[in-house]
């Protein structure tokens, strides 16, 4: 009840930090979509890059949270962004690579070599190969893959509040420095929504740029 | 003029997947490359479209070497069918089919109307289909869709790799016939791989038989049935071979025509005379029209006051002149006639086959090619 009144009560403030949190992980995740498709897409051409660039990516994200913000102050001081929204928003960007690279990867890998080689016998150049067959094919997987960084992402964003990036996370560490369950509960319940929503969102956006073609075969 | 030709030797310590191939195929032709899987069919076909580079050796489509041309361009100007069909899901079927002519810059409402016109051709109304997607159609319909798609910028040249191998049997000899008729007003040239002797037989001009990257044989149906270069061929072809070229005879081409007329008023003793004359067991006799009405065999004429009406027995069994060899030799076994009137479109006695006379013509024809 207490919890509840409390939400009441503080209805705009967790609006702002919503919007905040909100910022942080698309930001980031768009950065993150920008980089780490077209990574995606081009280490389909060599066995060996890929191998080496699924590796780092996933060394990436075994790295806590906690340490890779602190690992950013010293690196971001001298530019004085040691602390707050970009080094929030560039761990995500990290931690948004491997999902995003590794479904791209092998939603591209995955596509029927009878496609690719009808492609390539009616003439298609690699790049309109890609656009016209291979990506369209690709995207229900790369979406999941970036619904799986969006998620995560709101986790891990919320621990951003400790380097002052605001956002949810910081009625979680207040929650915990005063011990005020209040604050806490408040935290961990927006988060979660949050993400929710995020997720039921983009499977929305999923389902609007995927080819009918294709798409009953995808959701079954 | 179209001139194929293909050499091909890999110098390399690897396998060796074709071998030193050459023939020439004349345009509007469709040359089926026969062997069993593994003989380099399929390697030779996709060196004409470069999709595998050629260690050495040329080809040359119309006269012109292909490796002169950039491979992009060769492909947009060259069919290609596979045997897994390949239509792109995430397009519609007038899409899939409008892939070639969108990459050669075509005008969409050209593109579109030619979809029209393909779907026409194969069957398939276009309101009904154009905007499906292939997960929404049959097998056969998407085998339809995959050849249409080839054919969409009309291409001189196109290239099958076993475009029927995945569609039940039933289906299969439907599609096959539907395309042998787009092709007599088509006259693409047309290089198909199969390992279906009895498809080779049925749709190539000519077949080229591989074995182990070489090749073996290129022929004619009629002379390789005939004439088998050595005994991988022969064994390939089976010992059934001549069966086989039964397929490749039309009935016109095997009947007897230098026989008497038998009519239904003639007397029995005419009959009787132009039977031994004739040297067969029966002959058939005619009414009015010319229609076969009846058959007399050499016993029943023996009653010299009947007319020949009275003495004969009834047809069994009749075949079309532009019936093939098969289908008559099928009647003739399942009816027990030795002696087979062969008709036209409307009915009327054209001539006879009997067991000689196929024989007959199935040594002739291999004499002469």
């Amino acid at each position: 009840m207490e919890v509840l009144q409390f939400m009441i009560d503080n209805q705009e403030v967790i609006g702002e930090r919503a919007l905040e949190h909100l910022s942080i992980v698309f930001v980031a995740v768009a950065i993150a979509i920008a980089t780490a498709v077209p990574i995606g897409v081009a280490i389909t051409q060599s066995r060996l890059a890929a191998d080496v660039v699924l590796y780092a990516a996933s060394m990436l994200i075994t790295v806590p949270s906690i340490a890779l913000f602190g690992l950013m102050i010293p690196l971001l001081s001298p530019i004085g962004h040691g602390i707050g929204y970009v080094p929030a928003v560039i761990a995500v960007v990290l931690y948004s690579q491997l999902p995003i690279i590794r479904n791209t990867y092998t939603a591209i890998i995955d596509v029927d070599p009878a496609l690719r080689e009808a492609a390539i016998g009616m003439g298609m150049s690699t790049l309109q190969r890609l656009r016209e067959i291979e990506i369209p094919l690709a995207l229900p997987v790369i979406m999941a893959g970036i619904r799986t960084a969006v998620v995560m992402n709101i986790g891990i964003a919320a621990i951003a509040a400790y380097i002052g990036a605001g956002g949810l996370g910081t009625f979680i560490s207040r929650g915990i420095s005063q011990s005020d369950p209040r604050q806490l509960i408040t935290g961990a319940i927006a988060v979660s929504l949050l993400a929710i929503a995020a997720d039921l969102l983009l499977a929305l956006v999923q389902r609007l740029i995927t080819s009918a073609g294709i798409r009953r075969e995808v959701e079954a | 003029m179209e001139h194929l030709t293909k050499i091909f030797g890999s110098r390399e310590r690897g396998i060796v997947a074709v071998d030193d191939v050459s023939f020439e195929l004349p345009k509007g032709e469709i040359c089926v490359l026969l062997g069993p899987s593994g003989c380099g069919k399929t390697t030779t076909m996709k060196m004409i479209n470069r999709l595998i580079q050629p260690t050495s050796g040329t080809v040359f489509i119309d006269g012109e070497d292909t490796s002169a041309v950039d491979p992009i361009r060769l492909r947009r100007s060259i069919g290609y069918v596979i045997q897994q069909i390949g239509l792109f899901p995430n397009k519609t079927v007038a899409e899939n089919i409008c892939v070639v002519p969108d990459l050669l810059g075509w005008d969409r409402r050209k593109a579109r109307s030619r979809a029209v016109e393909l779907l026409e051709l194969v069957g398939m109304p276009p309101a009904t289909f154009m905007d499906r997607y292939p997960k929404e159609l049959s097998g056969g319909q998407q085998q339809r869709v995959g050849v249409i798609r080839a054919l969409a910028a009309d291409p001189p040249v196109m290239l099958m790799d076993e475009p029927f191998g995945a569609i039940d049997p039933i289906n299969r000899e439907i599609i096959q016939d539907e395309f042998l008729r787009m092709q007599g007003a088509l006259k693409k040239t047309i290089i198909f791989v199969s390992h279906d002797l009895n498809e080779a037989v049925k749709m190539a001009n000519r077949i080229a038989i591989f074995r182990n990257g070489r090749l073996e044989q290129f022929a004619t149906p009629a002379e390789l049935l005939a004439r088998p270069a050595n005994d991988f061929v022969a064994n390939f072809l089976g010992s059934d071979r001549a069966l086989k070229r039964l397929a490749l005879v039309s009935v016109a081409e095997a009947m007897l025509t230098d026989f008497e007329i038998i009519h239904e008023d003639d007397p029995a003793a005419r009959a009787e005379a132009a039977l031994r004359a004739s040297g067969l067991l029966a002959l058939p006799m005619v009414d009015a029209e010319g229609r076969p009405s009846g058959m007399l065999a050499q016993g029943d004429v023996a009653q010299t006051q009947a007319t020949a009406a009275e003495c004969s027995r009834p047809v069994h069994a009749t075949v079309q002149i532009s019936a093939d060899l098969r289908n008559a030799v099928a009647l003739m076994f399942a009816q027990d006639m030795p002696v087979l009137p062969c008709v036209d479109q409307e009915g009327r006695l054209k001539g006879i086959l009997t067991w000689r006379s196929i024989v007959r013509s199935l040594s002739v024809r291999g004499a002469d090619s």
